[in-house]
């Protein structure tokens, strides 16, 4: 089985949540193109994963998947954090961090 | 009780006096405390008998006694614990401190009667006396170290005692300072000792050294070198002698207690105790011999012209302390060691004298101000003489014998001996001029105002101020206080005196060439091993020697009769006509200056470019230099911190672009 459209599937699944974490604003969104990357990684896992023959690449998704489910508990949780204390839901005005 | 069980009781009974008095001061009325400190000297007094008859019950060569309390070195596997030794001259020496500082102790509860730091000064007291103590019966090197440095801060409390007093709190840290440099060699020494032979008991040290080393061989010249450093520092002989006469600034039973008859002796104590390092060392012994020599003789001119009477009294000491040492170095360890016992009676009993004087006077010391006080101070007259006649040896009295059984034994020990006995005999003369010269000053002539009005039966008068600036002084604590105008009217400081009198009367007669020799054969299970204590010298030598003696002795009385009762004004004209030297022996051969010449100011002038120049330049350059570098490249650093997570992001995933770029173009 040739697995090239699904490496493609996931390359550019992977390049479009990366554009879109660098160009949109919103927490929201970024979180989402982030989960987005993820998942194209998971493609790739396992398309590997069916192409070899080998366990191994879905066990990694799964774990993907485990590492992608704390990640958007702490990323919303940030989110409404940052709306209850009623800072701009936007990722370039808050720059406490800026040396 | 064994005799070591006694050692342990006289340590003991001054550190629980010193702690009772420590803690409870706020109990005690002034007068209890004083006898609670009275009291522990005299037990430790009476423990010392006791160890001294349980010892003699021992045959001679059996009179070493060791006793371990607590092994300190065990872990470390450093071989040294809390272990005393109690041999004749231990005990000797424990008798002769602890009967001394009893007197001391009864004439404070008189002299610092009215003075608010009462309480105070007997705890400091009673701790001086507990180091003394120690540092007397301590059986190893380590301990004695211990107790060196407790005598040096007791004698720094105590000398600092009117701590408003600038005067005050500076001679002390003189004291302290130079004595630390003592203690310095000392524990120099100890280390050496240590790494020669791996033991610090002096039982072990004293019976390994002979195999160790060979005579004269430099390590054991370097030892008895260093050990000579704390010697002198304690026992005030030059060049570390500046700081007794400025620590006459202390209480005057402080003077008698410490700069007479006990801490500066410890110089003595050590010399005689390692006898057997010494003997090993010829040298450093001829060295310490010759030291002595030159400050007995120094000390003994400088008393001849000082006008402070308490310093009259410091300088006379530094210059008998210096006989003693003659004597312990040359081998005349009984001549030396007996010289000790008396001098401790009869100097203790001057600065007594001294301070009911100076009492009178309302703290005033110069003798100038002095005169006329004989009907007025009639005990006080008697009991100053006693010790003038003592120290002045005059025939009969204790100084007498024990003075000339040092120069009796240089004299016989013969060869470039005989400048010590020579020496000696000068400065002999001048001690029994300076002697009475304190007498006929105080006591005779013209009646000076404070001795009018003590014939009157007015006791206080003045304001106290400070003898040396002449600043006012408020009483207060920290100053002494106003009833120091008593004079000798209280009975515990006519006590004191009296039972120093006898001792400073009689206590010659324990050792008389050819009567008695208690003193020599007491020690003799302690000192034969040396070959240098078989010199004797023959009983008509010794009596020679007595008789030259007693003929300077009255030669320098009627000299000072001469000069201050029979031609009073003559000292002028002999002042204007040897002005230069008058000059020389008045401010005390310059010592002062030649050290602040020689250390202060170079070791000043080092820490002024030290301060200027190199931390202002060198260190400080650094410093600076790597704050400035360290500052510049976070500035730089800093610019990639913008704080937007995008740009953070796009880094990242630029970097892992490159990344990936790099692996595809290397596998290709």
């Amino acid at each position: 089985m040739d697995i090239t459209w699904y490496l493609v599937l996931s390359a550019l699944l992977f390049a479009i949540g990366a554009v879109g974490v660098l160009v949109r604003r919103s927490p929201l969104v970024i979180l989402l193109c982030l989960e987005m990357m993820l998942n194209s990684a998971n493609l790739a896992f396992l398309s590997f994963a069916r192409s070899l023959g080998d366990q191994d690449g879905q066990i990694m998704a799964l774990i993907v998947m485990v590492v992608a489910a704390c990640e958007v508990v702490v990323g919303l949780g940030l989110i409404v954090a940052m709306y209850r204390r009623r800072l701009p839901l936007d990722v370039d005005e808050v720059r406490g961090l800026r040396g | 009780m064994s005799a070591t069980t006694f050692g342990w009781l006289i340590l003991a009974f001054p550190l629980a006096g010193t702690i009772t008095i420590g803690l409870t001061f706020k109990l005690l009325s002034a007068r209890t405390a004083g006898w609670i400190g009275t009291g522990a000297i005299a037990l430790a007094f009476l423990s010392a008998i006791g160890a001294l008859v349980k010892l003699l019950e021992f045959p001679a060569e059996e009179q070493h006694l060791t006793d371990t309390l607590y092994d300190y070195g065990g872990a470390a596997g450093i071989p040294f614990d809390l272990g005393i030794l109690v041999d004749p001259l231990s005990v000797f020496m424990a008798l002769v401190v602890s009967g001394v500082s009893m007197m001391i102790h009864v004439y404070s509860v008189g002299y610092m009667g009215g003075d608010h730091g009462y309480h105070r000064f007997f705890a400091y007291l009673n701790f001086f006396v507990f180091s003394m103590l120690l540092l007397v019966l301590a059986g190893n090197f380590v301990l004695l170290i211990v107790g060196w440095a407790f005598v040096g801060y007791a004698s720094y409390a105590l000398v600092s005692f009117w701590y408003r007093r600038d005067t005050a709190t500076t001679a002390g840290m003189k004291a302290f300072v130079i004595n630390v440099i003592g203690d310095i060699g000392l524990v120099f020494a100890a280390i050496l000792l240590i790494k020669e032979l791996g033991v610090t008991e002096y039982l072990a040290v004293f019976e390994q050294a002979p195999e160790h080393f060979t005579t004269n061989e430099w390590t054991i010249v370097a030892i008895c070198l260093l050990l000579l450093v704390g010697a002198f520092a304690k026992s005030a002989q030059i060049p570390f002698h500046t700081w007794l006469p400025d620590a006459m600034e202390g209480p005057t039973p402080v003077s008698a207690l410490i700069h007479a008859a006990t801490m500066v002796t410890a110089g003595v104590y050590l010399i005689a105790r390692t006898f057997p390092l010494f003997g090993l060392a010829p040298t450093a012994a001829d060295i310490s011999a010759f030291i002595g020599l030159i400050t007995l003789f120094l000390a003994a001119t400088v008393a001849m012209v000082v006008t402070d009477l308490k310093r009259i009294i410091a300088y006379s000491t530094m210059s008998q302390v210096g006989y003693m040492i003659v004597g312990v170095s040359i081998g005349a360890f009984g001549g030396g060691l007996f010289h000790l016992m008396t001098h401790a009676f009869f100097k203790a009993l001057l600065f007594m004298g001294a301070g009911s004087v100076i009492a009178a006077m309302a703290n005033n010391q110069n003798i100038n101000d002095m005169g006329g006080f004989r009907k007025s101070l009639p005990f006080t007259f008697v009991l100053m003489t006693v010790g003038a006649l003592a120290l002045a040896a005059f025939t009969g009295t204790a100084g007498f014998f024990s003075k000339d059984e040092i120069l009796g034994y240089a004299a016989e020990r013969g060869g470039m001996y005989w400048a010590f006995a020579i020496g000696g005999y000068i400065a002999a003369f001048f001690t029994a001029f300076y002697s009475f010269r304190i007498i006929f000053r105080v006591f005779y002539g013209e009646k000076c105002e404070e001795a009018q009005e003590l014939e009157r039966g007015q006791l206080a008068h003045g304001e106290p101020v400070n003898p040396h600036t002449g600043e006012r002084e408020d009483n207060e604590v920290g100053f002494p206080g106003e009833d120091h105008h008593i004079a000798e009217r209280a009975w515990p400081m006519r006590v004191g005196m009296a039972v120093l009198g006898l001792g400073a009367l009689f206590a010659g007669y324990i050792q008389v060439p050819g009567v008695d020799a208690v003193l020599e054969n007491f020690f003799e299970p302690v000192f034969e091993e040396s070959p240098l204590y078989a010199i004797v010298p023959s009983t008509l030598h010794s009596w020679i020697g007595l008789g030259v003696g007693s003929v300077l002795s009255i030669l320098g009385i009627s000299l000072a009769y001469y000069l201050y009762i029979f031609a009073p004004g003559s000292t002028d004209r002999i002042r204007e006509r040897f002005s230069g030297l008058h000059k020389l022996l008045f401010n005390k051969y310059w010592f002062d200056e030649l050290q602040d010449a020689l250390i202060y100011r170079p070791v000043l002038a080092v820490g002024h470019f030290a301060n200027d120049v190199f931390e202002r330049y060198v260190v400080q350059g650094i410093v600076v230099f790597f704050r400035n570098g360290v500052g510049g490249l976070g500035d730089t650093v800093k610019a990639a911190q913008s704080g937007f997570v995008r740009s953070y992001a796009t880094l990242v995933i630029a970097g892992f672009v490159g990344l990936a770029l790099y692996f595809l173009i290397t596998a290709s």
